[in-house]
């Protein structure tokens, strides 16, 4: 049997194809693409924890990765606290947030949910744009380091360590995933994003588990955001809190299959590229055209194959396998919503 | 002592009166029935005991305890089982997920809840479908699948809402089987019916409620024959 054998050995070379990237190609550019890449998977498959297994939709997660920019960046700037502590406390910080957050939250379903989060985060925005001490609208500089410092986490040189920071970022929220898959919290969000009263009529404490797939999700975006601080070196409201960024976590997520480990890492893979490349061929205009893209992807996606990239993938595996070409590919925990 | 002790339930919704300060017991593997027509109360009244509403007066207990107040979740782990009259399986999920996630409930470690998930599905004859996922299933598969969810909790007592509503002819043998055989196994059951041939073939008492209120309560031939039972239920005595 070829099949799971087969599977490792592709996984393994693309994962010494990605370890080897930044060894053979040093345009600046290229890299970047590639560490967005990871930053937008991981993202994504931070808020997938909550939106695809437990079912909750979240269109605020900005919220979390705001929490992550400005935990870590304050204690920098007022307290000279290394990044790398101030992404684990802008972490807990995510995660105290997020159960205040689904106390009452978690009481609303399905599309209301998915609103009360928008107007969370819209609150939440509009809070930190007005707190003049962590910057206000102006935004915060994070302060320059020379020479690069590991303790500081500031690589000026090359985007180097930034792209293993990134990737090894990406490992740990696809491995959390993972592990969670396999876990009773696992079954126990599916079976609530399936059918709450059910899952209630099994003994599961729905509102505690949802609470717990909340603090995951929102823990592992906050260190997205205190990524994104030290790579781009200054933060705003606008840039780490505002909805486009709650949606377009969404959006990766659900263009590679929602509740499946490797759909957000496919979606980004897509929609990265794709809105640099629009964005470079289409000028400076260009964002809102990245975004009609976006959306009519989305619209074609979704009409034609409802499960994302990832359910479209698994039917031309099948078809291959069928041909004898390709390692089976059995729908494991891909929920291809009708 | 009875296992499941009902006194005086009352719920309304609106003007409209659910329950009617019902009463009665279940003892300890016993197996009740409960008929009654188009809306009497029977759906109301399993959720008033698994915690989903909260009758407006009376009390719930399983042996001692008061279960009133408690969430669904609550009772479920204080081993009251349950299956809705309207299937509500994980679509998205195997059949063997499905029931994982019941034996979960008693047994936190998932390889072994996925084996005590199998000897469930052996149970109810649906073995081998594990691999499928449950939208696929029949409905008579589905009441199946939703038993063996709820027998994986490992529950003391079971609340069967209507074992063969929508379920094709030729698998209704095999579902009062199935019931029969729980309840010579020992587990008490309270199983609503609407099929007189099923109640009377597994029910050792059955309990008829007619607009929220306990109409008869006693042996199936006493209750079938029962005047009230006849106008409100049956329409002629049941022989």
């Amino acid at each position: 049997m070829a099949g799971p054998m087969a599977k490792r050995v592709a996984g393994g070379l693309v994962l010494l194809a990605l370890l080897a990237f930044p060894l053979l190609v040093t345009l600046p550019h290229r890299r970047h693409v590639m560490i967005m890449i990871f930053l937008y998977a991981m993202l994504a498959t931070a808020w997938n924890i909550l939106a695809g297994y437990c079912g909750q939709i979240s269109l605020g997660h900005a919220i979390f990765f705001g929490l992550g920019a400005y935990t870590s960046t304050t204690l920098l700037k007022h307290a000279a606290i290394s990044p790398w502590i101030g992404m684990l406390a802008g972490a807990a910080v995510a995660v105290v947030v997020s159960q205040a957050i689904g106390f009452p939250v978690f009481r609303l379903r399905g599309h209301y949910f998915a609103i009360a989060t928008i107007a969370l985060g819209e609150i939440i925005q509009t809070l930190f744009i007005n707190w003049d001490w962590i910057g206000g609208a102006r935004g915060v500089f994070v302060p320059i380091r020379r020479p690069d410092s590991f303790v500081y986490f500031q690589f000026n040189e090359s985007k180097q360590n930034y792209y293993y920071i990134a990737l090894a970022m990406l490992a740990l929220a696809l491995g959390v995933t993972r592990l969670l898959e396999r876990s009773r919290a696992g079954f126990y969000f599916r079976a609530i994003r399936e059918d709450q009263d059910a899952a209630a009529s099994l003994g599961i404490n729905v509102a505690r588990f949802k609470q717990i797939a909340m603090g995951i999700s929102a823990g592992l975006t906050a260190l997205g955001g205190t990524f994104y601080a030290q790579y781009i070196l200054f933060i705003d409201a606008e840039s780490v809190l505002s909805l486009s960024l709650s949606i377009l976590i969404c959006l990766v997520a659900v263009l590679g299959g929602v509740g499946t480990l490797w759909g957000p890492l496919l979606g980004a893979a897509v929609l990265v590229p794709l809105s640099e490349g629009t964005r470079i061929l289409l000028g400076g205009g260009g964002k809102a055209l990245d975004l009609l893209i976006y959306g009519g992807l989305i619209v074609l996606i979704s009409v034609v194959q409802p499960g994302g990239l990832m359910a479209l993938l698994r039917r031309a595996m099948g078809r291959a396998h069928q041909l004898g070409l390709g390692a089976p590919s059995r729908p494991r925990l891909g929920h291809d919503r009708p | 002592m009875s296992l499941l002790t009902l006194s005086g339930i009352t719920k309304r919704f609106g003007g409209v009166v659910a329950n009617q300060s019902i009463s009665f017991g279940v003892a300890h593997g016993e197996l009740v029935g409960i008929i009654g027509p188009n809306g009497a109360g029977k759906s109301t009244l399993f959720d008033v005991i698994t915690g989903v509403t909260r009758a407006d007066a009376g009390e719930v207990r399983l042996e001692e305890r008061p279960l009133t107040g408690l969430r669904p979740d609550q009772v479920s782990r204080l081993g009251v089982g349950r299956t809705f009259q309207k299937l509500r399986p994980f679509q998205g999920m195997t059949v063997l997920e499905n029931v994982t996630v019941g034996a979960l409930q008693k047994c936190r470690d998932v390889n072994q809840a996925r084996t005590e998930a199998r000897v469930a599905l052996e149970q109810v004859g649906l073995a081998d479908k594990a691999d499928a996922y449950a939208r696929t299933l029949s409905t008579g598969q589905r009441k199946r699948l939703e038993l063996a969810r709820a027998l994986a909790t490992r529950p003391r007592l079971l609340l069967l809402d209507e074992v063969t509503g929508g379920v094709d002819q030729g698998s209704i043998p095999g579902l009062i089987r199935l019931v029969q055989d729980l309840h010579r196994a020992g587990m008490a059951l309270v199983v609503i019916e609407h099929n007189m041939r099923v109640i009377m073939a597994i029910a050792q008492r059955i309990v008829a409620l007619h607009l929220g209120a306990v109409i008869a309560d006693g042996p199936p031939e006493t209750v079938t024959r029962d005047r009230r039972v006849v106008e409100a239920y049956l329409g002629q005595a049941y022989t």
